[in-house]
């Protein structure tokens, strides 16, 4: 196979006819570079995407109340049903089995407000359990504790962005705000993978909160965190049995839909993960699309080139060149070439990627990458096919007799 | 050298079909310089064609130095070609981006000899064709009877047993067109055949053997005196 004076010959020619050689190389860097660019930035939707919707734990059920359709045992229909903390008790002891943790919600928004500076934020009154739901991150200070529930204490961990809000570049630790009149003393920041908006979340223990509503022992919404290796059986056998004993506890009719709502986050992330997949598939589509958009230039460039050097060729088959020596020589040239030039694109689109990192994030491309694997196979591929499409115009001109091919143009 | 017999070849265009030679007998010996003479559409450039295995013939027996060509694929169509003959066209078909000593080696390339001595060899004809000076230039550099000679050098290399000049002087202007037969014609002194399709009479009239056709087949076949050219170069 290898053969030092054919080389020679192509690279010969090659370096002799730089313009042709720019173009078909140019041709396929190109759709390697685009396929590859689009690639990763179609990962790095999906990156965002996953980072949007997929940020929460995953063993969760959001528990919610709200009125009754039917009446039942004596109540009417269209009662309010609420919540109160004796639930939160009742619930750890009956599903002692299923739960991992449990933990309040109670939504308010709140004027917020340190020193001059101030703004319009929500504040949710929660148990320090609620950080796992979450995933909230503590980056300063710390979550709230169970001595803050438990003394009822006004203290407050709020957002990346209602520090960056009200404090600037100071410290908030340690800092007194003032929550709707109330004065709150900030003990963490956090941040969340989730996105902006929850970063401009305050938590407060949910006590204190009922403490400022006039010592109210009512709760929002209720937080139920299952453990994970009951799995996803299990979660629905607990999420039916939990639906069951609220509806006993409170006395909904069996077949109300209305009084009590249990979001599963398992399911809800089945849901995203057929959309990431669909974003998959979308992603995959485009590449493919690429590519093949990148073989059809291939072969247009080979058609170009082999109609070009057809009188070439009808020379060196008149001196004395075998059709088989003519392919060989089209067919080896190209795929140097396209060798060379399609790891060049590839190489290029890598490394653009890699720097890219989060700075195309508010265009929801984040960490846009691609598998050095896909990249190979892809260039190996657009080669491959960039050698299919040299072989037949090749072929074509090789049986041209050199008659035809040295007729005067 | 060369026996034609009863030598038959006709064209397929559209339907019907065009007899452009009907039975061409024809003797060549060795170290004659023959001129193939005849109007457009005679079937001269067929002729040399298929003497140039560029083409097959479709009856009659080709016999290339007592051996009969035939059953010609490509490749051995290839290989014959570059081992016995040599080409000169009319429009000199240089590679355009190879200079003069790499377009005179590259038949030997497909002789497969080594670069060294392919380089040495085209060097040598080259000089030989007063040419040595212009090895390294292009053929768009050279003047039209010099890309003449260079195609001459290149057709020469392999030492053929004969030279196939189609038109040789027909894009020359008639002093050049004098230096490049004169070149052939020390060619042929040196003792190789060579045919010349022309259809300049006093081109013709620089060979030793004029033979006219005329549709398709020969109507004279004469020995004639060669009118010699002197040196110049």
């Amino acid at each position: 196979m290898f053969n030092k004076d054919r080389w020679q010959e192509i690279f010969e020619t090659i370096k002799k006819n730089k313009l042709r050689t720019f173009l078909s190389g140019f041709t396929v860097a190109l759709g390697i570079f685009i396929f590859i660019i689009l690639f990763g930035l179609g990962n790095g939707l999906k990156n965002s995407f996953k980072e949007f919707f997929l940020d929460d734990a995953t063993n969760i059920l959001y528990v919610e109340s709200g009125k009754t359709s039917k009446p039942f045992k004596g109540y009417k229909a269209s009662r309010k049903i609420e919540f109160e903390n004796e639930d939160l008790y009742d619930i750890q002891k009956f599903f002692s089995f299923y739960l991992d943790y449990i933990t309040p919600r109670i939504t308010r928004g709140a004027k917020i407000k340190f020193k001059n500076e101030y703004g319009n934020y929500t504040t949710r009154g929660v148990a320090p359990s609620h950080q796992f739901a979450e995933k909230t991150i503590v980056t300063n200070g710390r979550y709230l504790n169970d001595i803050d529930i438990k003394q009822k204490k006004k203290v407050a961990v709020i957002g990346r962005l209602v520090s960056r809000d009200l404090f600037g570049e100071e410290d908030p630790i340690g800092k007194f705000i003032d929550i709707g009149k109330t004065v709150f003393k900030v003990v963490g920041v956090f941040k969340d993978s989730g996105g902006d908006n929850e970063e401009r979340f305050v938590y407060i223990p949910y006590t204190t909160r009922q403490k400022m509503e006039k010592a109210t022992k009512k709760i929002g919404s209720i937080i139920v965190a299952f453990k994970p290796e009951i799995g996803n059986s299990g979660a629905l056998a607990f999420e039916k049995q939990l639906r069951e004993y609220i509806k006993q506890k409170k006395f909904i009719a069996p077949s109300d839909s209305k009084g009590v709502f249990i979001r599963n986050v398992s399911d809800d992330l089945k849901r995203n993960q057929q959309f990431a997949s669909a974003l998959q598939v979308i992603v995959t589509f485009v590449g493919i699309g690429t590519l093949i958009a990148g073989i059809i230039g291939i072969s247009n460039i080979m058609v170009f080139v082999v109609k070009e050097r057809t009188k070439e060729l009808g020379i060196r088959k008149a001196l004395g060149a075998s059709p088989k020596s003519v392919i060989n020589m089209v067919l080896q040239e190209s795929i140097f070439i396209t060798t060379i030039s399609g790891y060049v694109g590839m190489f290029f689109a890598v490394l653009i990627l890699k720097n890219t990192g989060d700075r195309l994030e508010d265009y929801f491309i984040k960490n846009p990458y691609i598998n050095l694997s896909t990249a190979f196979f892809a260039t190996i591929v657009l080669i491959l096919f960039g050698a299919i499409a040299g072989y037949v115009p090749a072929k074509r001109a090789a049986s041209i007799k050199p008659i035809v091919a040295l007729r005067d143009e | 050298m060369i026996k034609l017999e009863d030598l038959h070849k006709s064209y397929k265009i559209g339907n019907s079909s065009l007899h452009v030679l009907k039975g061409i007998n024809l003797n060549i010996k060795e170290g004659e310089l023959i001129a193939i003479m005849g109007s457009s559409g005679s079937g001269k450039s067929t002729l040399l064609n298929i003497i140039g295995m560029l083409d097959l013939l479709d009856n009659g027996t080709y016999r290339l130095d007592n051996v009969e060509i035939k059953n010609l694929n490509e490749t051995k169509a290839a290989k014959y070609r570059n081992k016995f003959l040599g080409f000169v066209f009319q429009s000199f078909n240089l590679i355009n981006y190879k200079n003069a000593v790499e377009n005179v080696s590259l038949p030997l390339y497909y002789q497969g000899i080594g670069r060294q001595e392919r380089q040495q060899k085209a060097m040598k004809y080259l000089q030989k064709f007063g040419l040595g000076d212009w090895s390294k230039h292009l053929p768009s550099e050279l003047s039209g009877g010099q890309k003449q000679r260079v195609a001459i050098a290149r057709a020469m290399v392999t030492e053929p047993k004969v030279l196939l000049a189609d038109e040789p002087t027909g894009a020359l202007d008639s002093k050049t067109s004098h230096e490049v037969m004169n070149l052939i014609q020390e060619i042929n002194n040196s003792g190789k055949t060579i045919l010349v399709v022309t259809h300049e009479e006093d081109i013709a009239k620089m060979c030793k053997r004029i033979v006219k056709l005329k549709d398709g087949i020969i109507v004279e076949d004469k020995k004639i005196k060669q009118n010699l050219i002197k040196s110049n170069v």
